[in-house]
């Protein structure tokens, strides 16, 4: 369970207000228009930036105070996941160890879990070497073998073309519940959020006070701003 | 933002050394001060001499740079312009030229201008004398133009190059022949560098040392830098010395500030990136001038490097090789150049580590400060430190015993503007990448500096060695007051050898010294070719 009370936030003469709960398990599609804050609201979290008021809890505990890599979060951004100089192999195994001293046991977790996102044949080679999908699978294979238990999706896969994008989200969505994951995705496409999200939150001029089933994401919705969202994005 | 504004512990070693760095120049500087009691720098201007050395250094500062200018403008639109063959061997000599130990190139140009030199023998084949003296300000001319006008070339060719493919292709759709090309399409590019390139060379020449200690030609055409030298090596008169050590300090403070308001300095990339166009409206007459151009430069620049060569190659090689002399110098040089070149890359490091993150939250003045405290050197010659040094410690102990540290740090100083220079950008650059992903992934302390750090930027940490390595093992202006019959460097020996006129063995010693100048860039290129292609590959099981 992740909890936002009231928490408070500004940078660019822009304000920036949250509170909501996001319950353990769920995938939860962030919607909103560009620059309402959907960004801010996973840096918040995974703690690269501080929020000045109000309290962010996992589980009834504050992390307020702990480093990002000391928060129970893995993170995929939109690029720049990979280190270019490095493997994929050294790319995921840095998820593990900071500094790549692995034990047996690592280097198998390793190897199990780039089989399950298909790079199991391209460990060696470098990121440019790889394909865009490829590229964000290895990150994603990084993601999992770190055993966190919430995942930031920060628009991974908005570079990738449409079928490939939904198939992407459709694996991680199925890794997410076979490992009990929490996942909070940003995304440009409602298609996106009703493919795979069970709940969403819409962030509305830097607001957002309550997360929401996905069922209720129509043009009918009662917020007049998300309504309008909606037909926008539907028609585009 | 309170948040941003809170240092990091990453930050602390920059900041305590760039502070360290500027409280070391301010201390020599106080020592300048504390040794002229009365400054009165009008005196400097009632002194006829002062003023006429003054007058000369802004002379000959001005005529330089005009000269490499305005050539580096034309031949640098023809290399542009043309392939031909060789023309990777000319780009990278260009780049030496700049780092190359001065005595060096002095030496190549007395054996082709000087009094005994090609030339002289040409003439005195057809029983008549060189026209013209290579000492004096003809000479310092001439050593300053070899020196920048390849540097220039590069700089302009470089902007030349960020001239979009697209621009091109849209010029010769438009019919826009050579004048018209150059006028509205390449010259906007050139101008926009001029006054920086300019500024840069103004300043490079304005404090030449060992050009004009080697090719000055007596108090006619000395410099305010040398005068300094002067005054306090020969003269023991440390009072003038200070005063216009001083001086100096004042007019290069004004001129910095002057250059830096007029440029906008852009990123030295380390190479050229070449791309072939193709040109529709191509004429003889445009031909013949480009390689009018490519062949003059071609005559400035080889000729004096191959003299190096064919004169270090004569019967005195054995002898000099074989002098204990020799070896201790080299020993000396070897010595300083790598502590300077080590020091000068990890203060540049630490200082970029702290100035990056200020630069990531957007607070970039504040990482410009840092970075200029450390560059402070640029306003204080090397030789004005060290004359700082020299009265500050002459009164704390033996100079000898200190004489070497003092040398490797003013070297280090003098090389740390340079070092920054190439390692801001890719510094901040990996940063900008990856700082988020290594606060997520916990990569922090030696980790990121080996795995992120180390690994991604080899090339430019390397390069930035090899380049303060370089400038360190020419130098002379640290090792002139310092340096005496038991301490001696490479470039120091080689100016006592040339002012003893033992040129043969000063052709030794000239050859040894650009063998180990060009020599350390070469085996950094061969390095690179292994390790791109093999080490960088996984190294799992």
């Amino acid at each position: 369970m992740i909890n936002f009370s009231q928490v408070k936030y500004h940078y660019q003469q822009q304000n920036f207000e949250f509170d909501l709960q996001v319950e353990q398990g769920s995938l939860v599609a962030i919607l909103g228009p560009s620059g309402a804050g959907k960004s801010t609201l996973l840096n918040l979290l995974a703690g690269f930036i501080a929020p000045m008021q109000g309290d962010i809890a996992i589980n009834g505990n504050s992390v307020l105070s702990a480093a990002p890599h000391q928060r129970p979060i893995s993170i995929l951004f939109q690029d720049n996941n990979l280190f270019t100089h490095l493997t994929a192999y050294q790319n995921i195994g840095l998820g593990l160890h900071p500094g790549l001293k692995l034990d047996a046991q690592q280097k198998q977790l390793i190897q199990t879990m780039s089989e399950h996102v298909e790079v199991d044949k391209l460990l060696d080679r470098l990121p440019d070497q790889l394909s865009g999908g490829q590229q964000q699978r290895v990150a994603l294979a990084r993601c999992f073998v770190q055993k966190k238990p919430i995942l930031l999706l920060d628009e991974p896969f908005s570079a990738l073309d449409p079928v490939l994008r939904v198939a992407m989200l459709e694996r991680v969505s199925a890794l997410a519940k076979q490992q009990n994951v929490t996942v909070l995705m940003v995304t440009h496409h409602i298609s996106d959020a009703l493919a795979v999200a069970s709940h969403f939150v819409f962030i509305d001029q830097g607001n957002a006070s309550a997360v929401e089933r996905i069922e209720q994401l129509t043009r009918s919705h009662p917020n007049q701003h998300l309504a309008q969202f909606m037909s926008a994005e539907v028609n585009k | 933002m309170n948040v941003s504004l809170k240092i990091k512990s990453v930050q602390l070693p920059g900041i305590l050394l760039s502070g360290s760095i500027f409280i070391f120049v301010l201390m020599a500087m106080s020592a300048l001060l504390l040794y002229s009691p009365h400054v009165d720098l009008t005196q400097i201007w009632a002194d006829p001499y002062y003023r006429h050395i003054t007058q000369f250094s802004f002379y000959q500062a001005l005529l330089s740079t005009l000269l490499s200018v305005v050539f580096a403008i034309p031949i640098s639109h023809a290399l542009f312009r043309r392939q031909f063959w060789g023309k990777a061997l000319l780009l990278k000599l260009f780049t030496t030229t700049l780092v190359l130990p001065v005595l060096v190139a002095v030496f190549g140009l007395l054996a082709i201008y000087g009094n005994s030199g090609l030339f002289a023998s040409l003439f005195s084949y057809f029983d008549s004398k060189l026209p013209f003296s290579i000492f004096g300000l003809n000479g310092i001319l001439l050593a300053h133009v070899f020196f920048n006008l390849p540097f220039a070339c590069r700089l302009f060719l470089q902007a030349l190059s960020a001239i979009p493919e697209k621009q091109h292709q849209l010029a010769s759709q438009l019919g826009m022949k050579h004048w018209y090309k150059f006028r509205y399409v390449e010259w906007p590019y050139i101008a926009g560098q001029l006054p920086h390139i300019a500024g840069l060379i103004f300043m490079l020449c304005f404090t030449s040392f060992a050009t004009v200690m080697a090719l000055g030609g007596g108090p006619k055409s000395t410099t305010i830098e040398l005068a300094i030298y002067q005054a306090i090596k020969f003269d023991f008169d440390l009072q003038t010395g200070a005063l216009l050590a001083l001086w100096q300090i004042c007019l290069c403070a004004t001129l910095a500030f002057f250059i830096q308001k007029i440029s906008s300095p852009t990123q030295l990339k380390s190479s050229y990136n070449a791309s072939i166009n193709t040109y529709h409206h191509d004429s003889w007459y445009s031909k013949c001038w480009d390689f009018f151009w490519i062949i003059v430069v071609t005559i400035l620049v080889i000729p004096p490097l191959l003299m190096v060569v064919l004169s270090g190659l004569n019967q005195q090689l054995l002898s000099v090789l074989t002098a204990p002399t020799f070896w201790l110098a080299l020993k000396n040089s070897l010595l300083i150049a790598t502590c300077a070149a080590i020091s000068a890359v990890i203060c540049a490091f630490f200082i970029l580590l702290a100035s990056r993150q200020w630069r990531l939250v957007g607070l970039n003045h504040r990482a410009d400060k840092i970075e200029m405290l450390a560059t402070v050197i640029l306003v204080t010659p090397g030789l004005v430190i060290s004359t700082g040094l020299f009265l500050l410690l002459r009164d704390i102990g033996h100079l000898s015993e200190l004489a070497f540290y003092i040398v490797v740090a003013v070297n280090a100083l003098m090389a740390l503007p340079f070092v920054l220079k190439s390692l801001t950008v890719p510094m901040l650059q990996n940063a900008q990448k990856y700082e988020r992903l290594c606060t997520s992934l916990g990569i922090s302390g030696f980790n990121r500096f080996y795995w992120i750090e180390w690994k991604a930027l080899k090339r430019p940490i390397l390069q930035a060695l090899c380049l303060s390595f370089v400038l360190s093992i020419g130098d002379l202006s640290a090792i002139a007051l310092f340096g005496s019959h038991t301490f001696n460097t490479l470039p120091l020996y080689l100016f006592q050898l040339l002012g003893s006129y033992q040129m043969q063995s000063a052709a030794v010693v000239a050859l040894v010294l650009l063998l180990l100048s060009v020599g350390v860039f070469i085996i950094i290129e061969q390095v690179f070719k292994e390790t791109t292609t093999s080490l960088d590959r996984a190294e799992h099981d």
